[in-house]
């Protein structure tokens, strides 16, 4: 299993010395609780490097939203099958024992229930679990889809992988989403490079802070309230 | 005797008329029935309405060219906007192309229900968003579902890997995508195929799309897809 290094220390306003997780940190960081058998879909982006740190000792199916149920990693040079992609349109390779359905039945497994997580990326994630991960804009970009709102309505668990903040510090962590929405309530979990966050009835329970940061500290850099875990 | 191949593309487009509502298989470049709509902007209908899940890239593949030449107005799909899709982006930015933006998973529905009879359906995809406004929606045992139509075509254009005359098919890997469940949904299904093969030849448990479900086939070995871009969108 490849080690990743956090990203290096920044000054935190003469406060607190934070090291945020890189994104290779986080995507470990939320591998390592994924069980043995469970089956997965990482969405496209960052998600897609969560299934570069599955520990070797546990079988993690991922299902991609074109049909693969058994994806492996991406193709290296010299073996490329171009007939194999996954969502990102990247071409990857299959497990052995994996199989291909098509669009229905593969968005059938997405929309049934029958996956045990979807990984996701966010712009926003409200504390009653609604999030926003397809556009900024309605009127100023070319919109895209995809299958993220399949996934978010269907997966048994959505967690989300995303930075804390954005690059201006306004958190993206929030009490309500002003973004267009994805789904409502559909939310479990949030990993972020600053800490790890249930998203439960009383909204943002925290459950774990990069070394160095307080919890007050975290509560600064959030635009909800949040809980201690059973507190 | 059924013999379903037709040897010209001029044959396998016949009786395509403006106004008509197409559907085209593919999941990026992949499975892309690419020479079908090639002849689709050789045979000239206009006025055009897609049905697929991007809306292509660059400025030479066959369906932004056919869209460059206006000939389609408007497209149905769930991915439009994809690094290189510059054809789709300058005529939706103009005002000359309509999008009809669908949930990739609710469009595949909408397909699969219209080839197996189902009117309608009420799905939990996309319920609390924009996409659903307007629609009707329903709590069914206590959760929140918008109700979404079949969706029709007059023609599904698909690429499969292997054809016989009686239009069984067979795909190859993620060359399957939406191409099986367009083929069901049209009232003209046209496949052109990498491989024909003789009757009998197709595991009857390995055929994924019958040909009760296929109009005419077209033998076109147009190769492997185009390596994957680098860094996709």
């Amino acid at each position: 299993m490849t080690r990743t290094t956090a990203a290096p220390r920044v000054q935190d306003h003469g406060v607190e010395s934070v090291a945020p997780l890189s994104r290779a940190a986080m995507a470990e960081r939320l591998a390592g609780d994924i069980p043995d058998g469970w089956y997965v879909n990482l969405g496209i982006g960052i998600p897609l490097l969560v299934g570069n740190f599955i520990p070797e000792d546990r079988e993690v199916i991922l299902q991609s939203e074109n049909g693969l149920l058994g994806m492996g990693p991406l193709q290296q040079p010299g073996e490329l099958n171009t007939w194999i992609v996954n969502a990102g349109k990247q071409n990857v390779t299959l497990r052995t024992g994996a199989a291909i359905v098509h669009h229905a039945d593969s968005f059938a497994m997405i929309r049934g229930g029958h996956l045990d997580l979807c990984v996701l990326g966010a712009f926003e994630v409200a504390e009653n679990g609604d999030f926003a991960n397809w556009t900024t804009s309605l009127t100023k970009a070319v919109p895209a889809v995809g299958g993220a709102m399949d996934l978010a309505a269907g997966a048994k668990r959505v967690w989300l992988l995303m930075d804390h903040t954005s690059k201006d510090g306004t958190s993206k962590l929030v009490k309500t989403c002003t973004l267009p929405l994805t789904a409502v309530t559909a939310v479990k979990r949030i990993y972020t490079n600053l800490a790890v966050i249930d998203v439960s009835e009383r909204g943002f329970e925290v459950l774990d802070i990069v070394p160095g940061l307080s919890f007050e500290g975290l509560q600064a850099r959030t635009g909800a309230k949040l809980h201690r875990p059973g507190g | 005797m059924i013999r379903k191949r037709v040897e010209t593309f001029a044959e396998a487009m016949t009786g395509l008329k403006d106004g008509a509502v197409v559907m085209v298989g593919g999941f990026g470049a992949v499975g892309q029935p690419n020479a079908l709509v090639e002849a689709l902007l050789e045979q000239g209908a206009r006025d055009i309405t897609i049905v697929a899940n991007n809306a292509g890239t660059g400025r030479v593949a066959a369906l932004p060219r056919l869209m460059a030449a206006g000939r389609v107005r408007k497209i149905i799909c769930s991915f439009p906007r994809s690094q290189g899709s510059v054809v789709f982006d300058e005529l939706h930015k103009a005002g000359k192309l309509e999008l009809e933006l669908v949930p990739q998973g609710t469009l595949a529905e909408r397909i699969r229900a219209a080839g197996a009879g189902i009117p309608a359906f009420y799905t939990p995809t996309a319920y609390g968003t924009v996409l659903a406004e307007g629609k009707e929606t329903r709590e069914i045992d206590g959760r929140m579902y918008v109700l979404e139509r079949a969706l029709h075509a007059d023609v599904a254009l698909v690429e499969a890997w292997q054809a016989d005359r009686w239009g069984n098919l067979t795909y190859r890997l993620s060359g399957r995508n939406f191409n099986p469940i367009m083929a069901t949904a049209a009232k003209l299904t046209i496949a052109q195929a990498q491989h024909f093969v003789e009757l009998g030849d197709l595991d009857p448990e390995a055929i994924v799309t019958p040909g009760i479900y296929v109009d005419r086939v077209i033998h076109v070995p147009y190769g492997d897809p185009p390596p994957a871009m680098a860094n996709p969108d």
